[in-house]
């Protein structure tokens, strides 16, 4: 009788037979990469390439819509891998990849759907209609889907280009603007299932098609779209999760400025009927800066180990250090105010906000405005 | 601190107290922004004609050129530090005894008290009700302790005391990362410079000549400096920029630099930076090699060394000199290196050669503006950019003491399908280049030019011109009239004005004595008379040098239009000498950077901690249950220092179980 009521089983008790064959799957395809690739790896890349199938594995098990989105994805990228046949020029020949998959292709797959999902998300939330805000749901995992193999497939074409070019895909400001609708759609998909609150889409996906709107811009005007090889200073194995780990930080933090925005009006009691209460955005808002500032503080100190590498020191006052710093202080002084101070409501809300801008600087700002010893992602 | 007297009290009250920890962190972020918008450690002069002399005083005062060494901003981290501690110092011991206890000393009117509790009925046994709602609430990770109580049993159960000692955690990192930084700090030479025991060198002089009071020795605790190496070179000294100068720090070593190496993507963009080095002890005798790169330095008992730029080391170049405004085609040889300076006797005056730089490569865009990219591809074109081969940079200081720069090319390369020795020149740092086209002839030299050059500048050779060209340019029949003779004294005219100041010459002639309407026609002709007899020129010259003459053809016609542009421009080219690169041997300059930072392993400790503490301060729950069992009725309470949605399902979830508990028999 006890077991009823008590602990939840183990997480490995619970698991399906297409659980375990997704894990097989993650570990099979490590090793195919491992077998076909190992040679162009390093001795920590093929650690994380290793270390990838458990963190994976365990993402997929404990929250599920992530196994069909990896394989998706990663079937794609292994598709476009296949039609390439080690020829960049395919690119133009192969219908799949003219179309669909070649990285280009899927990135401008990407924005479209993200577009879609955001008026689809409106819809949803004006007209209360459930199909519309499903509709929103499945677009926005399709747009996550294509954008993650577009990035896949475009490691892979860097490669193409001439191996001494090839580079993951997280070393300029194109391929990191990917990256953050990549990161903010998930981590938004995350809470929308968890707290069953479609509504807040809406808002969340006004920052990804403003980012979508900068991809499109980037492409067009600035062919920022071209794979650029890693001058000294990128090249440097920290790179590759500093960067990462930073955009989990921005992306996080742009969901709870949005759901800021969302509580303020709610507040004013527009949207109010539409939106979920005010506690539920508040307790998101609280969650999304939680792990943004994690992510945010591993990042930051990430930095300060690839700068004590490449620049002789751990913290140089380099403007973008003193604006991270920056950006992690404001949320601190958010937690505490939340936290010890107990304080809820419209204050933090708009801190949020205004936190975002001061984010928005530290990430884009600094390039655009201020020199300094990053040499990366200038505008 | 002593809490106990009054003033004391109130002061450890304020520090330690949240609201003053984040004016603190707001004040922190905000001198941080200052200096972002400010460029930092600038040389002065910059800032005196950015703020005039006035503000330069006021934010020099102020430590604006330098913010995160400025005593204000170290007295905020320190004041940081100091709230930070006690802060942790004043929770501490609470948070501590809360991780150890059970709260079991709550009465029932507190428990009745709390927002989340509910009262349930039930017909059971109290003490086997109390065991199994301990059960359940072990089963929930709850560690629980059961109270016999006058009337009952009481069940306190407490999880998720780790995240109290996340906040010691994160907060005690703040505090060794705050400690660390401030020893990587230039703390001790602040203090050194309040005492006068050392002081910043703001002179150009040698290293070895600057004294003791602005040296370091080699056992100073952390330090940030660097130092530029010529190949075949040796420092055992980095630079320190401070303020508006810098101080020379001694190394425990010497570093020699063997190599420096650089490799470019076929894109032009840098691939490599490479430095071999050897490390030297003070004797001079070998201790180590080693090749650092960018991303991978060297670390050498505590000295970590990184390759941080590069600049030429002193090339020497061999260089013909051209002798632009004298009627032959003599040039002299002139021996340079980069960084150093020669004399140079032009004509009459006496000139110094100042060489500034040289480089290897010039990858240079010759298509132009390079077309738009299709969205698709990623692949970016490459064919509009050659590397143009080796070029270098010379100051040419008249006596006068006015300086002209010139950039200029070794080899010929080739623009509108034809080719030129390209030779930049501008009057200030500032400006952009504007660049002499000298033409070069079918053998790739500018010989055939410099001949023209020096006909044109020979009187004798002008008339002869003229004479040939007027014979040229009439049939048989009509030669020998005056016609020819008017033809051939315009052909000497235009021949006389273009030597003497090229086409503005010929421009203000034609304004001055041909009325307006007649000039385009004018020109027209007079541009024709020029290249043809121009053509003459070059035909004589070569003869006499022993050459073929040129052949009449449409390319020998676009050659000798480009020397007339070109020895037009001559005019503005600012000095009385083009100066050919014929040889050189290259020699590169590595810049190291060095540091010993004994903060740094404090600060990396610090920030593991800093992770760990605020992983737990987040993401673990501290919850507070307790479970009032008395005949025919439960009390259960639920607790937690943080309020979240969470929270609230939890009690609803518990407080069922509890129920079906109750109920069950
Ligand atoms: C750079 C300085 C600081 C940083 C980055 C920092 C960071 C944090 C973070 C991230 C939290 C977690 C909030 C949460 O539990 O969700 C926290 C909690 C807290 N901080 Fe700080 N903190 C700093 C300085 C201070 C200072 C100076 C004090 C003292 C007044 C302080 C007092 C607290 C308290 C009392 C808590 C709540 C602990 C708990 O209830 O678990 N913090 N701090």
């Amino acid at each position: 009788m006890e077991l009823a009521l008590n602990a939840p089983q183990p997480l490995l008790k619970r698991l399906s037979a297409f659980d375990w064959l997704f894990a097989l799957a993650l570990a099979l395809g490590a090793g195919y990469a491992l077998d076909r690739y190992g040679a162009h790896m390093d001795g920590y890349d093929k650690g994380v390439l290793v270390a990838a199938v458990p963190v994976l594995a365990w993402l997929g098990w404990t929250w599920k819509p992530v196994r069909a989105f990896l394989a998706v994805s990663f079937g794609l990228a292994l598709l476009a891998v296949y039609s390439y046949q080690g020829d960049l020029a395919r690119m133009e020949e192969a219908f799949f990849l003219k179309f669909l998959i070649s990285s280009q292709a899927a990135i401008m797959w990407m924005c479209a759907l993200y577009m879609f999902a955001t008026v689809a998300y409106w819809i949803g939330l004006l007209a209360r209609s459930p199909f519309a805000g499903k509709t929103g749901t499945a677009l926005t995992w399709s747009a996550a889907a294509m954008g993650l193999t577009g990035l896949l497939v475009r490691w892979y074409e860097s490669y193409l280009i001439s191996p001494d070019v090839g580079h993951i895909p997280v070393s300029n400001l194109y391929e990191v603007f990917v990256l953050f609708t990549l990161i903010t759609a998930l981590l938004y998909l995350y809470y929308e299932g968890r707290y069953r609150q479609k509504s807040m889409g809406a808002f969340v996906l006004l920052v990804i098609s403003a980012a979508v709107g900068f991809i499109l811009w980037y492409t067009f005007d600035r062919q920022a779209h071209e794979i650029q090889p890693l001058v000294p200073a990128l090249q440097s194995w920290w790179m590759k999760i500093h960067v990462p780990a930073n955009f989990i930080g921005y992306g996080a933090f742009s969901i709870a400025a949005m759901l800021g925005v969302a509580w303020l009006l709610a507040n004013k009691g527009i949207l109010a009927s539409r939106l979920p209460s005010l506690e539920v955005l508040d307790d998101v808002m609280y969650k999304a800066i939680a792990i943004g500032f994690a992510f945010f503080t591993i990042a930051t100190i990430l930095g300060a180990m690839w700068a004590a590498e490449a620049w002789g020191g751990y913290w140089s006052w380099d403007p973008k250090e003193t604006w991270a710093l920056i950006v992690w202080l404001n949320y601190a002084a958010w937690l505490h105010l939340r936290m010890v101070k107990g304080l809820r409501g419209k204050v933090l809300a708009w801190w949020a906000v205004v936190g975002l801008l001061v984010t928005s600087f530290a990430f884009l700002g600094v390039n655009m405005f201020l020199s300094g010893l990053h040499s990366y992602g200038e505008l | 601190m002593r809490a106990d007297e009054p003033f004391g009290k109130a002061l450890y009250e304020l520090f330690s107290s949240m609201r003053f920890a984040i004016t603190l962190l707001t004040l922190l972020a905000i001198a941080s922004v200052i200096g972002t918008v400010l460029k930092q450690a600038e040389p002065y002069n910059n800032y005196i004609i950015q703020f005039g002399p006035y503000w330069f005083e006021v934010f020099r005062l102020l430590g604006l050129y330098d913010v995160y060494h400025a005593g204000w901003f170290l007295v905020i981290l320190t004041f940081l530090v100091a709230s930070t501690s006690l802060c942790i110092f004043r929770n501490a011991p609470g948070m501590v005894k809360e991780m150890k206890n059970f709260r079991e000393h709550v009465t029932e009117q507190s428990l009745a008290a709390f927002s989340h509790k509910r009262l349930v009925e039930h017909r059971q046994e109290v003490q086997a009700l109390a065991d199994k709602a301990a059960a359940y609430l072990a089963g929930q990770g709850f560690r629980s302790k059961l109270v016999p109580r006058e009337d009952g049993v009481l069940v306190a159960a407490r999880r998720g005391a780790a995240s109290r000692l996340g906040y010691l955690l994160a907060h005690s990192a703040i505090v060794l990362i705050c400690i660390g930084g401030l020893m990587d700090g230039n703390l001790v030479f602040k203090a050194q410079q309040l005492l006068g025991m050392k002081k910043i060198e703001t002179r150009d002089i040698p290293q070895s000549q600057v004294p003791k009071i602005s040296r370091l020795s080699p056992d100073n605790l952390s330090f940030r400096g660097s130092v530029q190496i010529p190949e075949g070179g040796t420092a055992d000294v980095v630079f320190l920029n401070v303020a508006d100068g810098y101080l020379v720090q001694e190394l425990p070593f010497a570093v020699h630099l063997k190599k420096f190496r650089i490799e470019h993507y076929s894109t032009g963009q840098p691939k490599l930076f490479e430095s071999d080095i050897v490390l030297l002890d003070r004797q001079g005798n070998k201790i180590r090699e080693a090749t650092i790169a960018v991303n991978k330095p060297l670390i050498h008992d505590g000295v970590a060394i990184y390759q941080a730029s590069f600049g030429d080391g002193g090339s020497r170049l061999n260089i013909r000199g051209w002798n632009l405004f004298s009627p032959t085609v003599e040039t002299f040889e002139v021996q340079g290196a980069v960084h150093d300076s020669t004399r140079l006797f032009g004509g009459t005056e006496e000139y110094q050669l100042e060489f500034t730089d040289f480089r290897l490569f010039n990858i240079e865009n010759l298509g132009g503006e390079a077309p738009k990219q299709n969205a698709m591809s990623v692949k970016s074109d490459t064919k509009s950019l050659h590397n143009v081969g080796p070029s270098y940079q010379v100051k040419v200081r008249n006596p006068r003491g006015e300086a002209t720069e010139y950039h200029n090319y070794m080899l010929p390369l080739t623009l509108d399908g034809r080719m030129y020795l390209l030779s930049g020149v501008r009057a200030a740092p500032n400006e952009p280049f504007r660049y002499l086209r000298l033409p070069v002839d079918d053998k790739g030299s500018i010989d055939s030019f410099m001949r023209l050059r020096a006909a044109l500048m020979t009187p004798a050779l002008r008339a002869e011109a003229a004479t040939r060209f007027a014979a040229g340019a009439l049939p048989a029949g009509e030669r020998g009239g005056d016609l020819q003779a008017r033809l051939q004294a315009s052909a000497a005219n235009i021949l006389n004005l273009f030597a003497q100041g090229g086409y503005n010459a010929l421009g203000q002639f034609i304004e001055a004595n041909i009325p307006e309407n007649e000039r385009q026609k004018a020109t027209e002709t007079f541009l024709r008379i020029l290249e043809l007899s121009a053509f003459e020129a070059l035909k004589l010259a070569n003869v006499r040098a022993g050459e073929l003459p040129p052949a009449a053809t449409e390319a020998s016609g676009f050659f000798i239009r480009d020397s007339l542009n070109a020895f037009s421009d001559l005019f503005f080219y600012g000095a009385p000498v083009y100066l050919q690169l014929q040889s050189f041997e290259q020699i590169q300059a590595s810049g190291l950077q060095m540091t010993r930072s004994p903060g740094k392993n404090l600060v990396y400790f610090g920030s593991l901690l800093l992770v760990l503490g605020i992983f737990a301060m987040l993401y673990v729950r501290e919850r507070r249950a307790w479970i009032l069992v008395k005949p025919g009725a439960a009390l259960f309470a639920y607790a937690t220092p943080r309020k979240t949605v969470d929270f609230e399902q939890e009690f609803a979830k518990h407080s069922q179980a509890i129920e079906q508990l109750a109920n069950k028999e």
